[in-house]
């Protein structure tokens, strides 16, 4: 009886090896430990910091005892007289922000992915690889370019472009605040609509439309009743993308909104965190987080999770293209100024603005290199260097591309794994559980996903140090938040390999070490490095996602723009920000060189 | 000894029953096909045995070794198994040469290089692929990329060669000639063989036994020419063969001449048969090969007349397609006619040649004559 039951035992226990012993399995486990303690943890830490006392605390309320247990946060950001201006405002303003973006951004997007797609406009190829150049170039560019062009004298600090020529001050409304951001954030993000719209486009089966015209339908009426139903759930989802991205972002709205005290939940959440009310900050994060997964989550019952990411292949346009006839060439014209105004615009502006020796005077005697080459001198910017001669600025620079390179490898590798263990165990629970957890950062803005990792990390807690300062820190914000796109460029790499290539090497009596190495590692590396030079571009210019962690040691280009312009000293956030174009842009156009998908 | 066994050996996936607790053994040398539909769980078999898949239950011995036990908890993995397999998508690796395909298993095993090139080479040599050497499989043909599969599984020189659908993507022309190609070196090798396809003809020619799948379990397994001559189930008689098998419904009668003929009345006919001890009145299916039946001139016993609908000349074969009524009849002549559409014919079905199924359980009635 206790020997038969012995046996028994054993006998699961070694069913369970067995199942164990199978490496997607173990990938499989290891990755969700790694999940677990790089977005699990962190937000139950933020939310268990949400309802303690922090040293900074005393100054709001007396009764305060730091790492105890407290509603104050909660009820001071949900029901008292602040709640007003710390969450409501704020809130209407990420909302109404986003919205407006997000309609400016389809608009745009809709028309210029239907014109490059099925007209018979001239340079389509060129012009669609031009188009996606806004979304490339961080997005707090086109801020800065618009206060080169709009800053008015009532704020304080030189003034821009336009009241140096017209000798007219713009009005706040025209400079700062709502209008300026949701412009200049729109025509960041239109390039994204028109990537997940042309896609949509060109993957309807021209024959549909050709049957309507046989038919004896106008183009028109084709459009209307054909073309456009077939691409409402892109048109949605587009939009639905644009607003959750357009929610998180933080550079645009604090630029452009502060001010004006004209706050966003992002820039609330990091104004709390710099005036050390962590708690409220945390607070504020989980509302955007709690957003904005609701958004996501709306978006996936619309059109499935795997659509969320759209692959844009380079696809050759179909023959079936609708002529413009006469409206050929103002369209032409619509499309290159935009291009103009939304790409090269910004940048001669922000150029010149570099070149002026004291801000403010854009007379052409007023130009000089010295922010670029200059030794450094007294009567400018605290005698700091030119940005090529400046050791601070070239640590930095040297600090974005060690970061962003790290975060590539990794996450492009860790990408890899899974795609591996959810192709391997395509259909299980666990796999499922893999590919779904995965998609969590992606849930996080930015901003939010900064807070988790700070409140988790600047205290030691068990075997982990703080790590709070560290350039590992920030490394690891850059890779967890990285890992929806690289996990999904691994599964796609991983799909298109199959098991059988892998299986084959085990027949051949391969262990998995070199099965790994030999097989799946060389198939699988093509396709994962579309998604590293996608994480190289996008950490090279991330700002919400860094800006609270990083410290004087472990600053980079982008955090480094970001003082300067804090400080008043445009020329150098100016010329920053060119070099971290000028270095995406080379990036962008080696991937494509590579012919490489884009994924965004 | 039996060099593949497996014991009731079932699989399933989720809600699907995919292999349900089938047994068998293949003995020294011999070659086994798995035949069946698509979708009767032949491959998942074969990938059990590999070790690719975990069975549910079941036992799988390979070489009197035990491989796969649920009761004991133990499991081989492929790597350890000493199996060769080729699949049906062959699964080359296309990032390496030819030569790096077939020297894989053998560099893994750490050999030396030069045995390592020696071996390559005499197999390259045997499946006829030199000078392919540097190649790349996807600068090769469906036919040379089977060649360099098989090769890869050749040169380790495993105990068991297991194929999956081989011949699958190949031609028809190719398919012929690699079947003869494949059966050579079985031959010469000797090596014990278990071999999947759908394809009935293939199983017909290249098998010294077949096993007959449905649904995850073993329907019959013999020698080809029994699986065929005495289908054990209307499954296995409709299966195999082509054309398919002609049948009957009907129920039987006891004969009034003769001794115990058993007859089966159909649309008011009388059908004689070879059977000698069947009750009256069961519900039956009487089937009967299209090659067993011939054209008569003059109606008499086990005669029909038949209308013919379609003739289709194949070279040195025709196949008729003629009708009684609601009855179908196929028939295969090996001669050339010049019958036509429409026309009336008289078809004799000789009562040795006719197989009596019964209907409810589908099982073929034993004949005890
Ligand atoms: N990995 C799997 N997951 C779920 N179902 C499977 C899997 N592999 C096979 N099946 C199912 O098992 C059954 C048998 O499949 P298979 O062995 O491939 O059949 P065959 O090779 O005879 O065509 C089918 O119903 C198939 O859908
Ligand atoms: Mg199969």
């Amino acid at each position: 009886m206790v020997q038969g039951e012995k046996e028994d035992i054993r006998i699961k226990f070694s069913r369970l090896r067995n199942y164990i012993r199978q490496p997607h399995i173990i990938i499989s486990l290891v990755l969700l430990l790694l999940l677990l303690f790089i977005v699990l943890i962190p937000f139950i830490k933020m939310v268990k910091d949400s309802f303690i006392w922090h040293f900074g605390d005393t100054r709001l309320s007396r009764s305060a005892r730091p790492g105890s247990f407290t509603i104050f946060h909660w009820r001071r950001i949900l029901a008292s007289q602040i709640t007003r201006n710390v969450l409501l405002r704020p809130l209407l303003n990420s909302l109404s922000t986003a919205l407006g973006v997000s309609f400016f951004a389809l608009i745009i997007g809709a028309l210029l992915a239907w014109l490059l797609t099925r007209t018979d406009l001239p340079f389509r190829r060129l012009l669609a690889t031009l188009a996606v150049l806004p979304y490339v170039i961080p997005s707090y560019i086109h801020a800065l370019a618009w206060l080169t062009l709009f800053k008015n004298d009532r704020i304080g600090g030189a003034v821009g472009i336009f009241q140096y020529f017209f000798n007219l001050s713009p009005p706040n409304w025209l400079s700062y605040g709502y209008f300026p951001i949701v412009l200049t954030l729109s025509i960041h993000y239109f390039p994204y609509t028109f990537l997940l719209l042309s896609a949509s486009l060109s993957s309807i089966d021209s024959r549909l439309e050709e049957s309507g015209e046989i038919l004896g339908a106008t183009r028109s009426y084709i459009l209307r009743r054909i073309t456009f139903p077939l691409v409402i759930p892109a048109l949605l989802s587009s939009f639905i993308l644009t607003f959750s991205r357009a929610l998180g972002i933080f550079g645009t709205p604090y630029f452009l909104g502060s001010p004006v005290r004209f706050f966003t939940l992002s820039t609330q959440i990091y104004s709390s965190i710099t005036n050390r009310i962590p708690a409220a900050g945390y607070i504020l994060a989980l509302m955007l987080v709690a957003i904005s997964s609701t958004v996501i989550y709306i978006n996936q019952r619309i059109i499935g999770r795997r659509k969320g990411f759209v692959t844009i292949a380079g696809k050759g346009f179909r023959a079936s293209l609708t002529p413009l006839g006469r409206l050929k060439y103002p369209a032409l014209f619509l499309v290159v100024a935009l291009l103009i105004i939304s790409v090269l615009l910004p940048l001669v502006l922000l150029v010149w603005q570099t070149l002026t020796l004291y801000p403010g005077d854009y007379s052409l005697d007023n130009l000089s290199l010295l922010f670029w080459i200059g030794r450094g001198n007294t009567e400018f910017a605290e005698g700091e260097a030119g940005i090529l001669r400046n050791p601070a600025i070239i640590k930095a620079a040297w600090n974005s591309i060690k970061l962003a390179l790290t975060a590539a490898v990794l996450s492009g590798f860790i990408g890899i794994f899974i795609g591996y263990a959810v192709v391997k165990g395509r259909n299980t629970k666990l796999a499922n559980s893999v590919e779904q957890i995965f998609f969590l950062p992606y849930l996080v803005p930015g901003i939010a996903f900064g807070a988790l990792y700070l409140s988790l990390f600047t205290h030691r807690i068990g075997p982990i140090p703080a790590l709070y300062g560290t350039f590992f820190l920030v490394a690891l914000v850059c890779i967890a938040k990285n890992l929806p796109f690289t996990g999904r460029a691994g599964i796609t790499a991983m799909l298109q390999i199959g098991n059988e290539l892998e299986e084959a090497s085990e027949i051949a009596g391969a262990r998995w070490s070199t099965r790994f190495r030999r097989i799946i590692l060389p198939l699988s590396i093509r396709g994962a490095l579309a998604g590293f030079i996608l994480v190289f571009i996008t950490v090279m210019r991330e700002l919400s996602l860094i800006i609270l962690l990083v410290t004087p040691k472990t600053r980079t280009l982008t955090t480094m723009t970001f003082r300067y312009q804090e400080q008043g000293y445009t020329q150098f956030s100016s010329a920053i920000s060119v070099l971290i174009v000028l270095i995406v842009v080379v990036g962008e156009l080696i991937s494509r060189k590579m012919g490489k998908k884009s994924i965004i | 000894m039996a060099v593949v066994e497996v014991r009731n050996l079932t699989k399933v996936f989720g809600e699907v029953l995919a292999v349900d607790g089938i047994s068998f053994a293949v003995e020294e040398s011999n070659f086994l096909i798995l035949l069946g539909p698509s979708g009767c769980g032949k491959t998942t078999i074969l990938r059990m045995i590999a070790g690719l898949e975990i069975p549910t239950s079941g036992e799988i011995y390979i070489k009197d070794r035990l491989v796969f036990s649920s009761k004991k908890g133990i499991f081989v993995p492929a790597r350890k198994r000493g199996v060769g397999l080729v699949f049906q998508s062959y699964a080359l690796w296309p990032h390496m040469t030819v030569f790096e395909n077939i020297a894989f298993g053998l560099k893994v095993k750490r050999l030396k290089p030069s045995d390592i090139k020696e071996k390559v080479e005499k197999v390259l040599d045997f499946m006829k692929l030199e000078g392919m050497t540097n190649r790349y499989p996807q600068e090769m043909s469906g036919g040379q990329q089977q060649r360099v599969a098989l090769a890869r599984m050749l040169v380790s020189a495993p105990d068991i060669f297991l194929m999956d659908e081989p011949l699958s993507n190949l031609d028809a022309k190719l398919r012929l000639e690699m079947r003869a190609d494949i059966k050579n070196l079985h031959r010469e090798t000797g090596a014990t063989t278990v071999y999947v396809t759908h394809d009935q003809v293939e199983g017909m020619t290249m098998a010294s036994e077949i096993a007959v799948l449905n649904h995850g379990i073993i329907e019959q397994l013999e020698q080809p020419k029994k699986v065929y001559h005495l289908p054990s189930s209307l499954f296995v008689a409709d299966f195999i063969g082509s054309p398919t098998i002609n049948k009957i419904e009907g129920i039987t009668a006891l004969a009034e001449e003769g001794e115990g003929i058993v007859e089966i009345e159909f649309e008011n006919m009388l059908l004689a048969t070879s059977y000698r001890q069947i009750s009256p009145g069961r519900k039956v299916m009487a089937a009967i090969r299209p090659e067993n039946i011939s054209l008569v001139t003059a109606p008499g016993k086990n005669t029909l007349q038949v209308q013919v609908n379609t003739v289709l000349p194949a070279g040195a074969e025709t196949i008729l397609q003629v009708s009684h009524s609601k009855l179908q009849f196929n028939i295969l002549l090996t001669r050339e006619t010049d019958l036509e559409v429409g026309e009336k014919i008289n078809i004799y079905l000789p009562p040795e040649k006719i197989l009596i199924f019964d209907r409810e359980s589908a099982e073929l009635l034993p004949n005890i004559s």
